[in-house]
């Protein structure tokens, strides 16, 4: 059996840590009943969601000039949003294919819930290109359907259309890769329903676990499965973002038109995605109780990976202006110098204070192990991220080539609660997985419980090695 | 004298796996092993056979690329070429490039969900399966081996000696 260096920080903690153990603390918030506090939540979260259904209902039936992006300003707040959703949602598989491939196994106490998030967090982003294309029931001409009007085909080499290709392939390989690794844990549901004599649960998760019953042949297949998915995943996780980014850096307008743009887009998804995990995650394991899974080195390796991601993001600024004032190309050397000191400058600095510095204070491993600290911070960086799209999208667009068009953009009401309402949909969502769904993958977790574990590590025949 | 099934329970997979070869090395032969999460070791003990899921995804990844090179060609290339500032547009080969986001998006596509769907039929594990575990607690922290036999006696003795916690007589 594979023994780990005992001065390795255990990942499971708890003095009486055993396979039932871990099946107990897994199904617990699923047996048991919501408390007042998640009523709560769920309550306003559900609110915001249909506020957010109403603003788009709003703009389906005025039309696009419901919103305040204008001739100079095409883009704006749906755009900026939807890149912030899709960035937000690259932790997920960033985490469940690319740790499985370097065998990172503190990926076990936080990939479900980090999948979970990405699923919600890409249909969150898809619903803004969808609407702003104005004739929302017409949404399938993205999609190259033989059609009776004339040989009309979409255009592939736009960049646009590769995000239809990329997000959608994203979002259904992310399905069936959470999917999967749910399979044996609702199995595990279902059993535990069927000795409590609970017909209905019984009956549900059989359904949902696909008649699972852990053959040793299953899980042989079921690990290939994973391995493959999570070599096809990461190339996938890393193409998506280049992919949003090209939307900009194909396009002829200055502070757009960059090489960097693919690579600094990925950091900051990634950046980005596991301040998401994090602000979810700090939540979760407090509520459901479980510590002993998420701990605080789960906590701070995220950390390490945002200062690490922050950073580079903070590269890429640097560069970007550095390269707008060498190249000597004045159009590009304006954009710049209107987006930090031009009338969004707030956007800029807002952006540079949450991106840049911020994440800087994770080099003290007083903050990075803090968890007060971490969920403040990660907070930070999703404002400072949501500033960065505004800025790059907004300040870029409002002073083109032709200054007779130079114009400002406010967003309207209603753009405004169509993001409230995904953020609603969002944490609709995720408070309904905690509930209804196994938010640790507990089979895979109990893999690691000999090797990795707090209490195993301390046996003494550990050591005999 | 007719065969029965032999129910094993075993509560370590550490013993589960010795157990496992020493059954083998006896020449019994084990039905199945019902575990609640991939014990590592298990499968080279009972001598399972390397799985070929992996062979079917590459076969369904170059598939799937060739389809969408094929494809594109259709479209952008024969159908109704696009004249976008005069560049290359006659020939797929001049043109792939720009289609290289596409296609690698299709294969990825086509590689991944085809694989997972021959993985569910493959051990048909699908919604409304009735699942085949003889006893709940192999989800939960339990590993089960199921051997059919004719003389109980002796494997069951075997069993016991192996570390079996409870045997049970079908």
């Amino acid at each position: 059996m594979f023994k780990e260096a005992s001065i390795r920080e255990p990942l499971i903690l708890g003095d009486k840590i055993s396979y039932h153990q871990i099946t107990e603390d897994v199904a617990r918030p699923i047996e048991s009943k919501a408390n007042k506090l998640w009523w709560a939540c769920f309550t306003i979260a559900v609110l915001a969601m249909l506020w957010g259904f109403g603003c788009l209902a709003y703009t389906v039936g005025t039309g696009i000039g419901a919103w305040g992006a204008n001739k100079t300003v095409g883009w704006a707040w749906d755009i900026t949003n939807f890149v912030w959703w899709i960035g937000i949602g690259h932790a997920g598989t960033l985490i469940s294919a690319v740790l499985l491939l370097f065998r990172q196994k503190w990926r076990m106490g936080i990939n479900r819930s980090a999948e979970a998030m990405t699923i919600f967090a890409v249909v969150c982003a898809a619903l803004f290109p969808v609407f702003h294309m104005g004739r929302v029931w017409l949404a399938y001409w993205v999609m190259p359907i033989p059609n009776q009007f004339g040989s009309l085909w979409v255009n592939f080499n736009s960049p646009l259309l590769w995000d239809v290709f990329a997000i959608s392939t994203y979002f259904t390989v992310s399905v069936i890769f959470w999917y999967l690794g749910l399979i044996p844990d609702f199995a595990m549901i279902r059993d535990r329903a069927k000795v409590a004599g609970d017909k209905m649960n019984e009956m549900i998760y059989r359904v949902l676990s696909f008649g699972w019953s852990g053959r040793v042949k299953d899980w042989v297949r079921f690990e290939e499965v994973s391995l493959v998915l999570a070599g096809l995943s990461t190339p996938l996780v890393f193409s998506v973002h280049s992919i949003v980014s090209m939307d900009f850096a194909t396009s002829i307008v200055p502070g757009w038109h960059t090489t960097i743009f693919p690579p600094y887009f990925v950091a900051g998804a990634i950046f980005s995605g596991f301040a998401m995990v994090l602000t979810l995650v700090l939540i979760m394991r407090k509520v459901l109780g479980l510590e002993n899974y998420v701990t605080v080195k789960h906590v701070e390796y995220m950390n390490i990976i945002i200062m690490l991601t922050g950073s580079l993001v903070g590269i890429a600024y640097l560069t970007e202006l550095f390269i707008s004032w060498y190249s000597g190309v004045e159009y590009e050397s304006y954009a710049f110098i209107n987006r930090f000191s031009g009338p969004y400058w707030w956007a800029y600095w807002s952006m540079m204070t949450c991106n840049v510095v911020s994440p800087q204070l994770f080099w003290f491993k007083k903050i990075r192990t803090n968890l007060m600290a971490t969920f403040i911070l990660s907070l930070v960086v999703n404002t400072g991220m949501w500033f960065e799209r505004f800025v790059i999208i907004v300040t870029s667009l409002h002073r083109d080539y032709l200054p007779s068009s130079w114009t400002m953009y406010t967003p309207t009401w209603i753009e405004v609660g169509i993001f409230v309402g995904t953020i609603g949909f969002f944490f609709t969502a995720f408070l309904t997985f905690a509930r209804v769904f196994p938010v640790i993958a507990q089979s895979e977790l109990k893999t690691i419980m000999k090797s990795s574990s707090k209490m195993y590590k301390n046996k003494p025949d550990n050591h005999h090695h | 004298m007719s065969t029965k099934a032999i129910h094993a329970i075993y509560d370590d997979d550490q013993v589960l796996v010795s157990a496992a070869k020493k059954i083998h090395a006896a020449g019994i032969h084990v039905k199945e092993v019902f575990t609640p999460f991939p014990v590592h070791g298990l499968p080279e003990a009972l001598h399972v056979p390397r799985t070929r899921l992996a062979i079917c995804s590459f076969i369904y990844g170059t598939t799937a690329c060739s389809l969408a090179c094929l494809a594109i060609w259709y479209f952008m290339i024969s159908d109704w070429p696009m004249d976008v500032g005069g560049k290359p547009n006659r020939t797929l080969y001049h043109n792939i490039p720009a289609f290289i986001p596409p296609i690698f998006e299709f294969t990825v596509f086509c590689s991944a969900h085809l694989m997972f769907w021959t993985l569910l039929f493959r051990s048909w594990i699908l919604p409304g399966v009735t699942p085949k575990n003889p006893d709940p607690r192999t989800t939960d922290d339990k590993f089960l081996v199921w051997i059919e036999t004719n003389d109980t006696d002796k494997v069951s003795r075997l069993l016991k000696e192996t570390g079996a916690s409870e045997i049970k007589i079908v």
